[in-house]
């Protein structure tokens, strides 16, 4: 199994690079989404300290994939993530406002209302896997009605586990759809390593089983995980068929704001870890390439933090939802059956 | 209009809609080539072609996830599980994902998929092949539960199900599926869904049933107008949502009620129409609510599956035993 690198943990190029990033200032776009979405966690992490939102999955340490997973998709693929796509999510145009309702525990947060919201993309998904079967569907969908258009189904090292995994690549073989599965192995599924998972030596060779193409990638080089994922799309969208990408990387944060990770894993690992964190690393690359300054890296935060002050702002004005919206979109038209039920509801409502 | 059994109403009515609806795909482990385990599917993948009716493999977990994918696209498919029993690695995309995803999305994406279930005992057929596991289905919100007893049911309440922008599964008796025939014009009429249908009129006892049941509890009524007792018969038919007002319309007439399904009685939809006359129509009772159900064990193999059954002695004692309390 093969493993694309472009950048060393310094930022300096080990190969030729592709075609997309010979012109430097082509990438900034990525090192600013991987910014904001840095900052953006960060001040969820805050919210959810001072009680202003509910359980936070940060995803501090895998800004690189999650951002080229978003970057490299066209608007008209289907995204289906965990709850640690962020990244991907905000590339793709879903709104801080909604990030933050939904993890602040209302369902209007997945209703993707914005302008340039990806309106086909699945919520997220927080059981483990079983996003990877609905992706078959999708996938499906496309090939039925000859759409150059592929699903991007995102994972983590936990859900390779999972026979919703191997049910979904199997049958992804077996019509040749346009589906990519990208692996965003963080080494750690809560308290669980990778080494326990799964004996296998990369988790990008389950796909030799399913008669498909699978590969490594470092999921901290933006630049790699970019270059691979369009890769595997353009192919897909040629008819040729599904891929497996595993991008390697490596979760700084806890699993989430409930979670300790000192309880399982040492301050050791994770020091050497942060060696390889992707910003700094395709930071130093464009500042060698002469295309970001720290002036351009001031800028940038002050931008962001006004950006993400007014999504804040927006989200912690919003009122709860009325009761009885839990009723709202349960079906289509709502059963006579279920119509005493709202009306207590609609009752307090009014109240 | 010819005379048709349970299952081949169930192809026309797939046949109908595969041909009515574009957006219309049938998928399952055997329904292509084969025509499915019963025949249910037979003849559909030569008319429509394999894009449109889809050998899966042979992973239930898939075929219902898949289904969610499709849904999601504003595709129909229209899915088979092949037993009940196999049901079970399906469940996880039912209570997770088919019947919430319009309700976690505002109605961003819906899920307008129809999963197509046979169910029962009585057909002498191996191990897992007999169970009756609706209560656990009717339990999840955001999904409908429907079961034809006719074939003129199976063929209005199939077009509804696929119709429906919402999820349905679909459970047919597999001991009806041969048993007698009945007129059905394939004219695409659908039935209401959430709806019950009062098959049999009647002043002293309510026999409300569904499914396979439906056949001992039309008999036992023949055997009660005989003896000059008048018993109205409800097929439920939709599982969940649960028609209630019909119920509690004829049960204030009759004032007696006897529940009859072949499922396990313990938390069975029996239990809930119970409760809910409880609470709804005690003071129009005159009697206890009595339930006749599969007992509370596993459903036994073929030798002793008569006895799980409902039989017609057994509802016929259960409606005495009212008569004589009031």
């Amino acid at each position: 199994v093969h493993c694309t690198r472009y950048l060393d943990p310094d930022g300096r190029p080990l190969a030729e690079l592709p075609d997309f990033a010979r012109n430097a200032r082509g990438l900034v776009p990525l090192y600013r989404a991987m910014a904001l979405t840095r900052q953006f966690d960060q001040r969820a992490v805050a919210l959810q300290r001072t009680g202003r939102l509910g359980t936070y999955p940060s995803s501090y340490g895998q800004e690189a994939s999650e951002v080229a997973i978003g970057a490299a998709m066209a608007p008209d693929d289907v995204l289906l993530g965990t709850y640690r796509e962020t990244g991907a999510m905000l590339v793709r145009g879903v709104e801080m406002r909604e990030i933050l309702l939904y993890w602040g525990g209302d369902e209007r947060g997945m209703a993707y209302s914005g302008p340039q919201a990806p309106r086909q993309d699945f919520p997220i998904s927080v059981p483990i896997a079983t996003h990877a079967p609905q992706a078959i569907g999708v996938a499906y969908a496309f090939k039925l009605r000859k759409e150059p258009r592929a699903a991007v189904c995102v994972l983590g090292d936990g859900a390779s586990s999972k026979g919703d995994f191997y049910e979904a690549l199997n049958a992804a073989g077996v019509w040749q759809l346009p589906v990519v599965f990208v692996i965003v192995n963080n080494q750690w599924a809560i308290s669980v390593p990778r080494e326990t998972q799964s004996r296998a030596a990369t988790l990008a060779q389950k796909a030799i089983a399913a008669g498909i193409d699978g590969e490594q990638v470092d999921g901290n080089d933006a630049i790699a995980v970019y270059d691979r994922l369009s890769a595997a799309l353009a192919k897909a969208k040629r008819g040729e068929g599904p891929h497996l990408l595993e991008a390697l990387t490596y979760r700084l944060s806890d699993h989430t704001t409930a979670d300790d990770a000192r309880r399982y894993r040492s301050e050791l690992e994770v020091e050497r870890r942060r060696a390889l964190d992707p910003l700094p690393r395709l930071k130093a690359f464009l500042e060698r390439a002469g295309v970001w300054s720290e002036a351009d890296e001031d800028k940038l935060r002050a931008d962001h933090a006004a950006r993400i002050d007014a999504a804040v702002d927006a989200y912690l004005a919003t009122p709860p939802p009325a009761p009885s919206a839990m009723f709202e979109h349960l079906f289509a038209t709502l059963p006579a059956a279920l119509e005493a039920q709202r009306v207590v509801l609609a009752e307090g409502d009014a109240q | 209009m010819s005379e048709i059994t349970l299952v081949e109403a169930v192809n026309l009515a797939l046949a109908h809609e595969l041909a009515a609806d574009p957006s219309v795909l049938v998928l399952g482990e055997d329904v292509g080539v084969n025509g499915g385990v019963f025949r249910a599917t037979a003849g559909l993948l030569e008319r429509f072609g394999k894009e449109r009716v889809i050998d899966t493999p042979l992973a239930e977990g898939l075929i219902a996830g898949m289904s969610v994918g499709l849904a999601a696209q504003g595709l129909k498919p229209v899915a088979e599980i092949q037993f009940m029993g196999f049901l079970y690695p399906a469940i996880d995309q039912l209570v997770n994902h088919a019947s919430r995803l319009r309700n976690r999305t505002r109605s961003r994406l819906t899920c307008p998929l129809v999963l197509r279930v046979p169910c029962g005992a009585g057909i002498h057929a191996p191990e897992h092949h007999s169970e009756s596991t609706e209560s656990m289905l009717a339990h999840i919100p955001g999904l409908r539960v429907v079961v034809p007893s006719s074939p003129a049911r199976a063929y209005g309440l199939l077009l509804a199900a696929i119709r429906d922008p919402d999820p349905v599964v679909f459970l047919e008796p597999t001991r009806l599926y041969r048993l007698g025939k009945e007129n059905v014009r394939d004219d695409g009429v659908a039935l209401p869904l959430d709806t019950c249908f009062v098959l049999r009129d009647g002043t002293d006892v309510t026999l409300v049933t569904y499914g396979a049941a439906v056949r001992e509890t039309l008999a036992v009524a023949d055997t009660l107008a005989g003896q000059g007792i008048g018993a109205e018969v409800i097929d439920v038919a939709t599982l969940a949502p649960l028609d209630m007002a019909t119920i509690l319309e004829s049960v204030e007439k009759t004032g007696r009620c006897v529940v009859v399904h072949e499922a396990a009685r313990n938390v069975g939809v029996g239990a809930e129409i119970a409760a809910r006359l409880a609470d709804e129509g005690l003071l129009t009772l005159h009697a206890p609510v009595k339930r006749v159900t599969g007992y509370d064990t596993v459903v036994p193999l073929a030798k002793l599956e008569k006895e799980y059954l409902p039989q017609p002695a057994r509802i016929e004692a259960a409606v005495r035993e009212l008569l004589e309390a009031a």
